[in-house]
């Protein structure tokens, strides 16, 4: 018995059946006959039927204006990085060290763990210094960033409304601080589909930083919330199975799993030709799909067949665990199609040894992103993928403990690049003590609705009707392009 | 959260007969809550609508006497019976696109048949109507004999022209009542004697054993564990766990003992607040806490208090309500006519519950089950003889009695003579945290050094002492409560140096001719040159070693003193000070002084006598009487003093410490539960500007019910509104939503989808039920009948229309795909806990015990791997609790059991009134690869092989028969075999790969004969087990 001729030969005889009211494998109930009944969905459905069949072609079709960019690579850098370590040089914030932080820069400010406590200033931790044509000026430990930061936008206005980890991931990722709504990587694929065809459309990766202040993060921040199952981000672990139970049993070989499957498709089938459950095509097409997973994943997952040189490009060692073995995954993400790719990596939270910490941290991923950016660049693919660099929130100008800096969400920094972004240039400004976003400030929405706005969805327009209201990624209270960040 | 979703492509569609919904004719009557609210909704109230602060124009849509009054442009919106001259009607019809309404810029757009809709509206008068789920429930009537369901269903399909299915063929209906009611497939013996059971009332009887089954309460518990959100740990951050699993059994205990709805109900709201509290009703007040809580640091407490209210009136809103209240926290309802003060009026309620804000939950209160209850009263009993023999008489200690009260007066007559120190400075050399006490004594804590030496400087007068005493005092605050801070309660006073410090700096060395002590240790003296532990060692100038001292082991928890007399009466000038230092240099570590007390003495007998440590001060003042002038009281008191110590009651006492250790210790395993609990001083709740926690300046909100539902519960006006009242209010008879509520929610365990289908929004944005009659007719029912739950569920399953078959015509499902007028039954794939539970159940692996602790099926290694704070493993259940229920699977929010997760179960992060079933490749991989099921298969051929016949093909046919109530197919059973067959062959050549597969789970690997033979019977029931039809509920 053949599994894939005999899959082969089902197919067929599904096109054939599809002539019913297009008889489609579209997925979830709730789903399916939202397809059923929708004749937009349906005409393009049948276009697209022969070639991939389950593969969800997404709601946005078509897109609302041209796309300059395809997909996502997101560097959540959890914990939340000082920005004053990093990309937002504030002079006189030294000059003002150890004095008293003006009360004018903090009254009626969100405090986390300094509530209570004397304020003072403390400078900037380490050096800075400016890269390529745009003058980026950056801490001088990311030479390697620094050496393609022509290619990114640095945005220093950024503001968020969360300041504990847990409601700011949620924020960052869902537009909302209550849990249960879909992240970035649920809306998008939801939105476009994927173009993936034996791998997830929305796919997590995690390491851990050498430093010991790992947060927690939750599966919710990858989580579909109120869309169907199917959007949710996939965990591909560094440990055990790469995607959750993907490993066939002990003793059971490929060929054995692939007979078992082929037995229960045939089956189903059979008892699809007496109770006529359109849910059974589906399910025979995600078993399909979950056999080819077992293969393709772990083809995905072994880098170890890049070229030497790529390897030392990122500087890791496949199998590793790093933040660079990710990067490198998420190019080769990329290249299979995937549509949003999201990294974790953590250890950014230096309530105290925040120099320490950044320098650990500027080990960990400065050759990784630049590595990235230069990789997709060579491959003529860094211009349709968005790359963005972010934590949470950011961190206070005041010191904690003498050595650390507390959460901090009135002004912070983040990098994008590719992806229909302008490079080399910054955009906002925080006040001069690093505080608050003062020009152009910029919120969690006005990024998302920028980023949709780049993969060619009107923020406005992408919406899902929850609990009585038009849910949108970008909110309801408004979002503003970032246009001078556009390219 | 994964209710149904309703592309905006398809809201067009609002009517149930959707096939072609454009071509359908425009009712003769136009139904303003059917045909026209739903579209206002969607379309207008957002600006035209409840919420007062975006009002456009001055016109509300909501209602009529403002739709048809001039706006303020002047212009009549509607004018009724006059669609021609209404300016509504103009502007959606207009193809000005600075007039259309909805505007573009909306991206909302009114399709021909809802502006037909509107304009027939206008035209038959423009009616308007209390919002249908508003609207006071009353009962359709029904004629008398007939099942309101059949009756009501069929009038309706009558009305469409649809006619009902027959009903499902026996086998069907037995795995349909089965699932739906206990939520485990039958067992094929329980299916025979169904299928044979041709008496009339065989459903009746097969209905009334399966609601007495205690399984129903575990089927029934499902939904409602995801509507309230129960969950394991607290879901934000470090999700850690709590204690909870009590709530989870009374829910399961509730549905068994058909408690009804509304003291259910009361019981979660308040049953903290019964006039009757019992342990049972405050478990059930537990729903109060099971909201997402954190423990991250720099959580700041205002902005959770405000979290936690918000999250309580949500789920108020979707447990009993069907209303979006959650969305008036930033403003008043776009839809609904929740106004942002009914919200925080709401969110009131809760203010009383104690919890920490920020901070790890309490460990709860204890939860005895009935044997743990009588075992409490066991102690208690035993505890209470004992103490009862202690309080009484005791002839027999008399004498000593009368002795000891001669040497305490004495040593109270002596106590005279001494008199505490004061100290102007205490210092630690090491380090250590000292605090002088109230009662004069100094208190160790903080930093415990290897090696310590106290400094106290007394500058009060102390001339013409001759002796000074050093307590060792007990303190709860120390290991072993002390007096030392070595882990076992002792301590070393290895040398005291005391000088006289005159005002010029000049020092002179007070020098001592004698210590004593009330005790000496005389353990662990191999190397102590003294061979004991002795006081004389503390003033002898560490001649014979400086870690040598006084100690006091096994003396741990009493008092004991270091009496030191002065070689000569001290002469002290004015301006001198005393200083004394208090060594200890042991070499065993710790062994530092945790509490101690110095006074001294002019009295030369007293410096000399070591007597009985004086007693308290209370018992000191009596002593001071003379006996015969003692009240009995005073004497009674004496008497109960000297039998807390009296060496002749040694045993009486050690038994009551035992029996109160073993009380305490059996209190300590048994079940406890975080429930409410009130306080008498609530927090205070503001209204927040647009939901803002760091803005004080709105106004202080008391506890209050929502104005626009007009229920008549009596509100006193005398005190302040408790959840109580709350309850209250939720289940007054004419409150109209928590009945239609309920039973909207319930109706989806048996037909897949609600009456209306959206569970969690009865509200304008909701869905008006299209069989709204049959709603309601249910929910009054319900009501009238004493919220009489399996009456309800009686009612329902019985009926012909759950009985019907599901397997639908074409006609039927081009006219009704979505089966909303059920005119046949639907199917579905099973629930995530029922996936797990089936194949347990096939398998013979289950293990059916009702309740207790939740159980970790086997999960992927480093699956919590992103958890910290603390870093989490997971140690999969052995033994019996591995093969339990889906329902008792440990719920980590954050990281919910990815096979669960898989069939979609909630995170239950939030209130999930309603399920998606999703149809996903993990499912696939679950089934295939996750232990569980590879354990249940290879269970299963166990089985297969022991019990299933000596053929080949007998053995399959058994096999299906379990797996899935039918026989095969010859066509079936050719597939089968022909996989059986070739795996056998290969484990034959593979015996290795076998056992390999033979050993999957903690279950014992069998010892089989033929372990080829028993590997492809597992090939064989992995297929059955992941077939589409087993995981159905048809």
């Amino acid at each position: 018995m053949n599994l894939h001729s005999e899959l082969r030969q089902f197919r067929q005889q599904q096109q054939t059946r599809r002539v019913f009211l297009g008889h489609t494998a579209q997925g979830v109930g709730g789903f399916a006959l939202a397809s059923l009944l929708s004749s937009s969905l349906f005409a393009a459905e049948k276009k697209t039927s022969s070639s991939a069949k389950d593969k969800w072609p997404g709601v946005v079709r078509p897109l609302h204006h041209a796309a300059k960019a395809k997909r996502v690579i997101w560097l959540s850098m959890a914990g939340g990085p000082s920005h004053l370590e990093t990309w937002d040089h504030k002079p006189k914030l030294a000059t003002m060290h150890g004095q008293a932080m003006p009360e004018s820069f903090t009254k009626g400010k969100q405090i986390a763990q300094l509530q209570g406590a004397k304020l003072n200033c403390f400078g900037p931790q380490l050096g800075f210094k400016k890269f390529g044509k745009g003058g980026a000026e950056i801490c001088d430990l990311f030479q390697q960033i620094g050496s393609v930061s022509d290619e990114i936008c640095f945005v220093r206005s950024m503001t968020t409304e969360a300041i504990n980890h847990d409601p700011a991931h949620m924020f960052m990722n869902t537009g909302s601080q209550i849990a249960g709504r879909p992240s970035m990587g649920s809306w998008l694929t939801y939105g476009l589909g994927t173009e993936a065809e034996d791998l997830p459309g929305f796919v997590v990766l995690t390491s851990l930083g050498k430093g010991g202040q790992n947060q927690p993060i939750a599966a919710r921040q990858w989580s579909a919330g109120f869309l169907p199952s199917r959007f949710q981000g996939v965990h591909l672990r560094g440990k055990g199975d790469p995607v959750m139970y993907l490993g066939s049993p002990a003793g059971v070989s490929r060929e054995q799993q692939g007979d078992v499957v082929a037995a229960v498709n045939a089956l189903n089938k059979k008892h699809d030709a007496i109770v006529d459950d359109p849910e059974i095509a589906t399910r025979i097409a995600q078993y399909e799909m979950a056999f080819q997973m077992q293969a393709s994943v772990p083809e995905l997952m072994d880098a170890a067949k890049e070229p030497q040189k790529i390897l030392e490009l990122y500087g890791c060692k496949p199998g590793d665990g790093s933040f660079a073995s990710n990067c490198l995954l998420a190019r080769r993400l990329a290249q299979r199609g995937t549509r949003f790719i999201q990294l974790y990596h953590k250890d950014w939270d230096h309530h105290g040894g925040v120099k320490d910490g950044v320098t650990l941290k500027a080990a960990e991923i400065d050759r990784a992103c630049m590595a990235l950016i230069t990789d997709l660049k060579q491959r003529d693919m860094l211009k349709d993928t968005i790359i963005v660099w972010a934590g949470e929130f950011g961190r206070t100008p005041m010191s904690q403990g003498g050595s650390g800096r507390d959460h901090h969400n009135a002004g912070f920094s983040i990098w994008l690049a590719g992806g229909g972004i302008k490079g080399g240039i910054s955009y906002g400004a925080t006040d001069e003590l690093g505080y608050s976003a003062v020009e152009n400030p910029t919120n969690v929405h006005d990024l998302h609705a920028t980023m949709l706005h780049l993969l060619g969805i009107d923020h406005t327009r992408l919406s899902v009707k929850f609990q009585g209201l038009d849910v949108r990624l970008s909110g309801v209270e408004g979002a503003k392009l970032l246009k001078p960040i556009l390219a | 959260m994964k209710p149904f979703l309703f592309l905006s492509v398809m809201f067009v569609c609002a009517s149930p007969i959707l096939a072609a919904p454009t071509l359908a004719p425009l009712p003769a009557k136009i139904d303003f809550n059917r045909d026209i609210r739903p579209v206002l909704s969607e379309n207008c109230f957002a600006c035209h609508g409840p919420d007062a602060k975006q009002v456009k124009a001055g016109l509300r849509l909501d209602q009529r006497e403002s739709a048809i009054k001039a706006a303020k442009s002047g212009k009549i919106a509607i004018v009724p019976k006059q669609p021609t001259t209404s300016e509504l009607v103009r502007r959606i019809t207009t193809k000005d696109s600075d007039d259309l309404m909805p505007p573009p810029e909306s991206h909302k757009k009114l399709g021909p048949r809802e502006v037909a809709l509107l304009q027939k509206w206008i035209e038959q008068g423009a009616e308007y109507q209390t919002h249908w789920a508003y609207q006071p429930l009353a009962k359709p009537a029904v004629p008398a004999g007939q099942n309101g369901v059949d009756f009501l269903v069929q009038q309706r399909l009558k009305a469409i022209n649809l006619k009902p299915s027959p009903e499902a063929d026996r086998r069907t209906l037995a795995r349909r009542f089965w699932f739906d009611l206990v939520g485990l497939p039958p067992t094929p013996a329980e299916m025979e004697a169904f299928v044979s059971d041709k008496s009339p009332d065989a459903y009746a009887k097969l209905v009334e054993r399966l609601l007495a089954s205690p399984h129903y309460g575990e089927r029934m518990a499902i939904g409602w564990l995801d509507v309230v959100r129960f969950a394991d740990t607290i879901g934000y951050h470090s999700d850690t766990p709590r204690n909870v699993y009590p709530y989870r059994d009374y829910v399961i205990r509730a549905f068994n003992e058909n408690k009804p709805f509304d003291q259910f109900t009361r019981e979660q709201l308040a049953g903290d607040l019964l006039p009757n509290a019992t342990i049972e009703t405050r478990v059930g007040s537990a729903f109060n806490r099971l909201l997402l809580t954190t423990e991250e640091g720099g959580a700041q407490a205002k902005d959770y208090e405000a979290r936690y209210l918000t999250d309580r009136v949500r789920a108020v809103g979707a447990v009993w309500l069907g209303q979006t209240i959650g969305c008036a926290q930033c403003h008043d309802h776009k839809f609904d006519p929740t106004t942002a003060r009914d919200f925080y009026a709401m969110g009131a309620f809760f203010a009383d519950i104690k919890e920490p804000i920020v901070g790890r939950r309490e460990p709860g209160m204890i939860v005895p089950d009935a044997k743990g209850n009588a075992e409490l009263a066991r102690f208690d009993g035993e505890i209470a003889r004992y103490q009862k023999e202690l309080d009484g008489p005791q002839p027999a200690i008399e004498a000593a009695f009368a002795k000891w009260q001669e040497a305490a007066s004495t040593s109270v007559q002596r106590e005279g003579h001494w008199k505490p120190l004061a100290f102007a400075a205490v210092k630690s050399a090491g380090g250590a945290k000292l605090a002088i006490q109230p009662d004069g004594s100094v208190l160790a804590s903080g930093k415990n050094p290897e090696k310590e030496t106290y400094t106290v400087t007394v500058t009060n007068t102390v001339s013409g002492i001759i002796g000074v005493r050093f307590e060792a005092l007990p303190d709860a605050s120390l290991p072993a409560s002390g007096p030392g801070r070595a882990p076992n309660g002792n301590f070393v006073l290895t040398e005291v140096i005391a000088r006289v410090q005159s005002a010029t700096g000049s020092a002179r060395p007070v020098k001592f001719a004698a210590a004593r002590a009330t005790f000496e240790q005389t353990t662990f003296v191999e190397k102590n040159p003294y061979k004991i532990w002795a006081a004389a060692s503390v003033i002898d100038d560490d001649a014979k070693g400086a870690q040598f001292g006084w100690a006091i082991l096994p003396q741990a928890g009493r008092e004991n003193y270091l009496l030191l007399e002065l070689a000569e009466p001290l002469t002290t000038a004015a301006g001198d000070t005393l200083v004394i230092e208090l060594k200890q240099n042991h070499d065993g570590k710790d062994h530092t002084l945790g509490r101690f007390r110095i006074a001294a003495t002019a009295d030369t007998v007293a410096a000399r006598t070591i007597a009985p440590p004086a007693p308290p001060a209370d018992i000191a003042s009596i002593l001071k009487i003379a006996p015969e002038k003692r009240a009995a009281a005073q004497q009674e008191k004496l008497f109960a003093h000297y039998k807390s110590f009296a060496p002749e009651l040694v045993k009486l006492r050690q038994q009551i410490v035992v029996a109160k250790k073993a009380r305490t210790d059996f209190e300590a395993k048994l079940p406890r539960c975080i429930v409410s609990e009130s306080s008498p001083t609530p927090r205070t709740v503001r209204l927040l500007s647009r939901g803002n926690w760091m803005d004080d300046s709105g106004p202080l909100i008391e506890p209050a019910l929502p104005a626009y539902l007009a229920v008549g519960a009596k509100q006193p006006a005398d005190r302040r509104l408790n959840r109580l009242d709350l309850a209250e209010w939720i289940v007054a008879r004419d409150n109209p939503l928590t009945a239609r509520v309920f039973v909207n929610r319930l109706w989806r365990q048996f037909f897949g989808t609600g009456l209306s289908k959206v569970l969690d929004d009865l509200g304008a944005q909701g869905e008006p039920p299209p069989n709204a009659a049959l709603l309601d007719w249910l929910a009054a029912d319900f009501r009238d009948n004493g919220w009489d739950v399996k009456r309800l569920v009686r009612t329902i399953v019985t009926s012909q229309t759950y009985r019907q078959t599901s397997i639908a015509s074409r006609e039927m499902l081009v006219r009704d795909p979505e089966n909303r007028e059920h005119a046949r039954q639907s199917r579905w794939r099973l629930d995530a806990e029922l996936v797990r539970d089936n194949a347990l159940a096939v398998s013979g692996l289950l293990v059916p015990k009702i309740g207790g602790p939740s159980v970790r099926p086997y999960q992927p290694d480093g699956y919590w791997e992103n958890l910290n704070f603390p870093v989490r493993g997971y140690d999969a259940s052995a033994g019996e609790d591995q093969y339990r229920r889906g329902l008792y699977t440990w719920w980590q929010r954050s990281f919910t059991h990815p096979s669960m997760l898989a069939f979609d179960a909630p995170t239950r992060e939030e209130c999930a009134a309603d399920r998606a079933r999703s149809n996903i490749p993990q499912q696939a991989l679950v089934l295939l690869n996750d232990p569980s099921y590879v354990e249940s298969a290879r269970a299963f051929a166990v089985r297969i092989v022991k019990e299933g016949g000596n053929t080949t093909d007998a053995r399959l046919a058994w096999a299906w028969k379990q797996a899935v109530a039918r026989t095969p197919s010859a066509e079936e059973l050719v597939t089968v075999r022909a996989l059986f067959d070739k795996h056998l062959a290969q484990y034959k050549a593979d015996t290795k790969a076998a056992e390999a597969l033979l050993k999957a789970g903690v279950s014992p690997a069998p010892q089989a004969a033929d372990i080829a033979e028993l590997a492809a019977w597992t090939s064989v029931a992995r297929v059955l087990l992941n077939l589409h039809e087993t995981i159905t509920r048809s």
